[in-house]
């Protein structure tokens, strides 16, 4: 593939701002619209450009492929282990009001980790995705 | 006044943009088509002030798909729809206009039923949505309702929702991912060396 100057410029400018603006969405989902699925497909949104703009190779080496199935577990294990800490203090399952000194804290505390959990799943899904379909046509 | 232009504004570009799609044959126009068809209808949840829809809508429809289908489209390499010029025509033209005029009537007799947007009496409206719009922000803390429902109140569903992702990404890697592209590959290249 040919280099494209404008484009890669372009690229390495708007690629950072995908993903502040990703984390923001993600920890900020409480006050404002946002939450952990939206975060984590813009936040996939941004390493899929880098992956279109500078290849798949220089893509998987900020993230390997094998790291991404164990994230997309590892956030599906953080939101069912929130409830099973719940459980553990004397709650319901996914009741989050024990895990904080009061409901308010727990709740807080509950609803941001279950949010991350969603947001690692769906992010790294979304890449194993991505990385799936266009690693199908490399030779 | 201005929701109503701005409605039916996007709701012609809606319709614009459905019949360019089935008119036209050319795949790589048809998916950027799609994706436009989906920041369209994300505009139209943002005035209807659902903003957490429209922000799923714009970044999977408008963004992720249609990098996905784009991805396809480069692996099946073709980028016009089969033309069936040769094949028998089992039926006549005018048939299944008659289908869609009929199923398209019968949905909007379904619609003079529905409650009037955002009515109070709405059944929607009447059953839980008053409990949470009340107790949501003393209960959580949370000022952002549809967070606080959709982590706190009905985390079971969430729970189950991000399973369902999960399992798409293990079937995706079951169909085309992982391993099976890597022992193809080298069976290849054996291939390849036994010929050379």
């Amino acid at each position: 593939m040919r280099p494209n100057l404008i484009l890669h410029v372009v690229a390495k400018f708007v690629i950072p701002l995908i993903m502040l603006f990703a984390l923001y969405v993600q920890f900020h989902g409480d006050f404002g619209p946002g939450g952990g699925f939206q975060a984590g497909v813009i936040f996939s949104a941004a390493i899929i450009l880098y992956a279109l703009v500078f290849g798949l190779d220089a893509a998987e080496k900020i993230i390997p492929a094998d790291w991404l199935s164990k994230l997309a577990a590892l956030g599906v294990v953080l939101y069912a282990g929130v409830g099973l800490v719940s459980l553990f203090l004397g709650g319901n399952y996914l009741d989050y009001s024990p895990l904080g000194s009061n409901q308010v804290a727990g709740q807080h505390l509950g609803i941001l980790l279950v949010e991350l959990g969603v947001g690692i799943t769906v992010a790294s899904v979304m890449l194993i995705l991505y990385f799936a379909f266009a690693g199908r046509g490399r030779e | 006044m201005i929701d109503i232009i701005i409605n039916v504004t996007l709701m012609a570009f809606l319709a614009i943009t459905a019949i360019a799609i089935v008119r036209l044959t050319n795949l790589f126009a048809i998916v950027m088509l799609y994706g436009i068809f989906s920041l369209l209808s994300a505009g139209l949840f943002v005035v209807m002030d659902a903003p957490d829809v429209a922000f799923t809508e714009a970044a999977v429809g408008a963004g992720i798909s249609t990098v996905l289908m784009l991805a396809t489209l480069a692996l099946v390499k073709r980028p016009q729809k089969p033309f069936y010029a040769e094949a028998p025509r089992a039926h006549r033209a005018w048939l299944p206009l008659i289908v869609v005029v009929i199923t398209g009537s019968a949905l909007v007799y379904g619609t003079w039923d529905i409650p009037g947007f955002g009515s109070p009496d709405a059944p929607a409206q009447t059953h839980v949505a008053r409990y949470y719009i009340d107790n949501a922000m003393q209960d959580t803390g949370v000022p952002n309702v549809v967070t606080a429902v959709l982590a706190s109140y009905r985390g079971f569903d969430t729970l189950g929702e991000v399973v369902v992702v999960y399992t798409a990404a293990i079937a995706v890697l079951l169909l085309i991912g992982g391993k099976r592209l890597k022992t193809r590959k080298t069976r290849k290249h054996e291939g390849e060396s036994d010929e050379a």
